[in-house]
């Protein structure tokens, strides 16, 4: 499924179709209550509490909001407000009728949105908590498994279940997998068991296997929530107050253009010197600069899937980019943690982006620090050694400057600084880096430090760049895609890398083989009543 | 040494459970907790003896053994239709190989989840039933009532046996799960809506048996076409019993509708409640409830479920083997009479697959309608003028297309407000409920009967109707 239109991920709580966010001091509810004709595209009808890529638009907005304009929430609850049914997952007639990318693109988002939630637990004291009211299949089974607990009502006959292998052919796409068996550790005979029958498992059976957390009497099921609810916000270190609001986006710092086959993302940085977070709230640079591009790279990656390369370049003055970076990074309160933590969420989304990212660094260019982690998130950096293209007598020198923020204030999902994935095993060069943060480096620094791909001059620098990125251009996208993940992601396993490259690359290769997606396979004949054709041959 | 227990005589059956250890063990587990549902949730009044009706074989004489019982000492029983060894499967992917006698693997759970949800109805209505005996009309009626529930019982029997036969441990822990579960309990409800509502008068106990064990008539008739043979064999029998609980729901509303007029005529007025008779009205208001109740029992229209069940072979439709078609129905197409958002009816064409519960439905529907006319038919010859109507199917609805709209019991497409001004003559009132229960009175002198309904024209197994159908204390 394909829109003609390009989906906007902007949302407000007062404009929510699907979900409910309400407030009761420490406590927030999220309840599903999805809107069957409210699909972001017309053609399927989104029952039994499912959800598509619309429903998680502002599942995401609300996560983003408890985090910025709620300080006091310490737990979230996620339940449904339908009876008898949790969330049936995916909507399988929206997949089964979705082009291939929109598929990925989808689970890629969705799989943000849980990690974020999981964020939130591990790095806001804002816990969430699943409150499983009934019927809890695929991916709604990974919504409650992306919470730190999973309480499951206990009527006799709700269960939990991912039926996707033997209903659809496919793999549960949003962590499932993993998820159960690292996260919740679930022992793999018993995952596998679980994983491939359809009717899922209820009760006792669900907690000894470690599924879910325990079981809720029916009666009283919200007060019992309720109460475990507060003996988790009792443990949370988060406090504050005076949240600030999410206010609409105004596309200040952030320009994208897009031609063709390349898109170019410009960060511009501040003109102004830093004031008090708090008094600036959304109107901050730091923030706003991190909110524009979040959604700059959300709607480049759903509404413009030919634009294979992605430059990224920056606009500004280095100095007031690192006297930025420092008021959020030495603040020691909430909304300095939330806002390091949305950047770092930020800049995994470039890492996990299924794009070739090229930063061109240019004088007028301010990549220190923050920003310095864009250029090192790209396959490649380019630097101009020389003066500006279009002045050959100007001073101008293009830079980059390493700060602290360099050296761990920003992991990668695989848990390694960019810098430490840059040079994996190699402690003496990390060591040598540390030792020239804090100034600018000229361009052939950054040779010599390995910070960069290549450093052309100003007579070189505009073919050396258009052959690159022609040269990118005519390589088979499948094959980058593949290659960029690879490489991305150096060394140790984390559960997040194991959903981003092993089952997402799994699950990619399976839904695009016949026995998922092809005209008898499981994924297209889900609901017709129909079974699927299976080609027996392992491959 | 313990003492050895003659299985045949304690339990009687038709699937060699004396031999079979496991199932013995199995059901010496659960018959105790049985015993114990039993105690708890089922009949509250006491007795010493029912006039009851036991199967003890299967055979064309033996099946119906009528005899006084003390309801506790009922024998279950487990029975199984004979078996076919020619059988085939009659549609589906699997048409034409023969049926299966064991449970394929790849639709286990498919399996165990339809005998669970078939299996969870049968003590809800037990449950649902618990207090009548205490306001039985007759003790004709009360026999009537314990008959039902035995025999509830006995399905239960049934579907228990397939579970622990077939299902191993984890059809042994569904079929405890039967038990736990209770009819509007709010910890653990029954499974399907309509089994958690209340039976509180007799009135509602008749269109229960007319519409709601309808509706497991047709949804036995589904299971009996299975390709899993025990399933199918299971039902078939199941079929003759679930008969006599319809006989006693249309009779029932015979003997009221019956009663009703006769008061008309006598008094010359249609307003009977003063004379202890149920106004037809008000006998409307209940079949439009039990009637549209039971609809939700038949699922959404478009079922992606059933379309599942039927392609994989698990459960076909009604009188599956009369059809003429391919029996695959992956080519054909039926229409879908849809409300639309402008308060039209719009239709939409759909493959005929995934439209089985529909197709089942109408079939239910048409069975209803005979009733209907014998209600008329009654009216007419007592020179009254005066229609019962089944409503239309959008009408009161909680599952499938309908639900969410306001539909009036002829069809029209409203809105919330004139259909909250319709409801107190569409649906039975709180005071309807209560004038019905101020007239349920306990009879329980041979051959008396309450004022609000008629006699029945003939007795159980030959007897007069003033046989002493129940001993009581």
């Amino acid at each position: 499924m394909t829109t003609t239109t390009p989906v906007d991920f902007g949302r407000r709580p007062d404009e929510y179709r699907h979900w409910r966010l309400s407030l009761d001091g420490e406590v927030a509810w999220l309840e599903l209550d999805v809107d069957e004709q409210g699909g972001l595209v017309p053609g399927y009808e989104l029952k039994l509490n499912s959800y598509d890529l619309g429903v998680d638009i502002e599942l995401y907005d609300a996560t983003q909001r408890l985090r910025f304009e709620h300080p006091e929430v310490r737990v979230v609850v996620v339940t449904s407000a339908k009876d008898k049914v949790f969330c049936a997952g995916a909507n399988i007639r929206m997949l089964a009728a979705s082009e291939h990318h929109w598929k990925v693109n989808f689970c890629k988002f969705t799989n943000e949105t849980r990690n974020g939630m999981e964020d939130a637990t591990a790095h806001s004291g804002q816990t969430y908590v699943a409150a499983v009211n009934g019927t809890c299949a695929g991916g709604g089974y990974e919504i409650a498994l992306a919470c730190e607990k999973i309480l499951l009502i206990d009527d006799n006959s709700s269960t939990v279940a991912l039926p996707e292998v033997p209903l659809l052919g496919v793999l549960p796409g949003t962590g499932g997998l993993t998820r159960v068996v690292d996260k919740r550790r679930v022992r793999r005979d018993l995952a596998d068991v679980f994983a491939t029958r359809s009717d899922g498992v209820k009760g006792k059976t669900a907690v000894d296997w470690r599924l879910v957390d325990e079981l809720v009497p029916r009666q009283g099921f919200r007060e019992t929530v309720l109460q475990r609810a507060r003996e988790i916000a009792r443990e949370s270190d988060r406090t504050g107050e005076g949240g600030i609001e999410l206010t609409p986006l105004e596309h200040r710092h952030v320009d994208v253009t897009v031609e063709k086959d390349q898109a170019t993302i410009t960060i511009k940085g501040p003109e102004n010197d830093p004031g008090d977070l708090h008094e600036e709230g959304a109107g901050g640079w730091f923030l706003a600069m991190t909110r524009e591009l979040d959604d700059a790279i959300l709607r480049l990656r759903t509404n413009e899937v030919e634009a294979g390369t992605w430059i990224l370049r920056t606009q500004g003055d280095p100095a007031k980019v690192v006297a930025h970076e420092q008021a959020v990074l030495s603040g020691k309160d909430w909304l300095a943690n939330e806002i390091t933590h949305y950047f770092k969420r930020t800049l995994k989304r470039l890492d996990v982006t299924s794009r070739s990212l090229i930063a061109l660094i240019e004088p007028g260019s301010c990549f220190a620090g923050a920003l310095l982690e864009v250029a090192l998130a790209a396959d490649r950096q380019y630097i101009l050694d020389g003066p500006p293209i279009d002045n050959e007598h100007s001073e101008q020198r293009a830079s980059i400057r390493l700060t602290d923020a360099n050296f761990g204030a920003f992991p990668m999902g695989n848990g390694l600084t960019r810098l430490q994935a840059r040079f994996y095993g190699d402690d003496d060069h990390l060591a040598w880096l540390a030792r020239e943060k804090d100034r600018d480096l000229s361009a052939a620094e950054t040779v010599e430090l390995g910070l960069v791909t290549d450093a052309p001059d100003d007579l070189d620098w505009e073919d050396e760049i258009r052959i690159a990125l022609e040269g990118r251009a005519s390589l088979s996208p499948d094959a980058l895609t593949g290659m960029e993940a690879n490489h991305r992601f150096v060394g140790p396993e984390t559960i997040e890398t194991k959903i981003f490259g092993r089952l997402a690359a799994w699950q990619n290769w399976i839904f695009t083989r016949p026995n998922a997606s092809g005209p008898e396979g499981a994924l297209r004949r889900y609901g017709t009543g129909q079974k699927a054709v299976f080609d027996r041959k392992r491959v | 040494m313990p003492e050895k227990i003659d299985y045949d005589a304690k339990i009687p059956n038709n699937v060699s459970l004396a031999d079979d250890r496991r199932l013995q063990r199995a059901l010496e587990g659960w018959q105790p907790k049985f015993m114990h549902w039993w105690g708890e949730m089922g009949p509250t009044l006491e007795t010493q003896g029912v006039y009851l009706r036991t199967a003890i074989s299967v055979g064309r004489e033996g099946w119906a053994h009528f005899d006084h019982v003390n309801v506790p000492d009922y024998r279950w029983g487990i029975f199984l239709a004979e078996r076919d060894p020619d059988r085939r499967i009659s549609f589906g992917e699997h048409k034409g190989e023969p049926v299966w006698q064991q449970v394929p693997g790849e639709y286990r759970a498919d399996l165990q989840r339809l005998i669970v949800i078939q299996g969870d109805t049968e003590p809800a209505s037990v449950e649902q039933q618990k207090l009548l005996g205490l306001t039985a009309p007759s003790l004709y009626d009360l026999r009537n009532l314990f008959q039902v529930n035995v025999e509830e019982g006995r399905h239960l029997w049934a579907m228990v046996y397939l579970l622990h036969a077939y299902f191993g441990r984890e059809g042994r822990d569904e079929a405890e799960g039967l038990l736990l579960r209770n009819s509007g309990s709010p910890d653990a409800p029954r499974i399907l809506g309509a089994f958690n509502e209340e039976t509180a008068d007799w009135l509602a106990f008749y269109m229960f048996t007319y519409f709601t064990d309808r509706d497991g008539k047709y949804q036995l008739g589904t299971l009996k076409e299975s390709s899993f043979d025990p399933l199918s064999r299971t039902c078939e029998f199941m079929l003759k019993e679930e008969a006599h609980h319809m006989f006693v729901g249309t009779t029932g509303v015979d003997r009221v509708v019956m009663r009703s007029a006769e008061l008309i005529r006598e008094h010359d007025t249609r307003d009977i409640g003063p004379h202890g008779g149920i106004p037809l009205e008000l006998i409307q208001r209940y079949i439009n409830f039990h009637y549209t109740v039971s609809l939700d029992l038949f699922g959404s229209e478009t079922s992606t479920n059933a379309a599942n069940y039927y392609t994989a072979g698990l459960k076909g439709r009604w009188q599956e083997t009369r059809r003429k078609d391919d029996h695959k129905l992956t080519g054909d197409a039926r229409t879908l009479d849809k409300p639309a958002g402008d308060g039209t009816w719009t239709s939409e064409e759909l493959q005929a697959i995934l439209l089985l519960n529909l197709d089942l439905r109408g079939e239910y529907t048409a069975d209803c309608e005979t009733g209907v006319k014998r209600w008329n038919k009654i009216l007419t010859e007592a020179g009254i003028d005066f229609t019962f109507r089944l409503p239309h199917p959008g009408f009161n609805r909680d599952v499938g297309i309908n639900s969410g709209h306001h539909v009036t019991p002829d069809g029209t497409i409203v809105d919330e407000t004139t259909w909250l001004a319709g409801k107190n003559k569409w649906l039975p009132t709180t005071e309807d409920l209560a004038f019905v229960r101020s007239l349920m009175h306990p009879v329980y002198e041979r051959g008396k009967i309450a004022s609000w309904v008629a006699p029945p024209r003939q007795g159980i197994n030959g007897k007069p109707f003033d046989y002493e159908y129940v001993y009581l204390t």
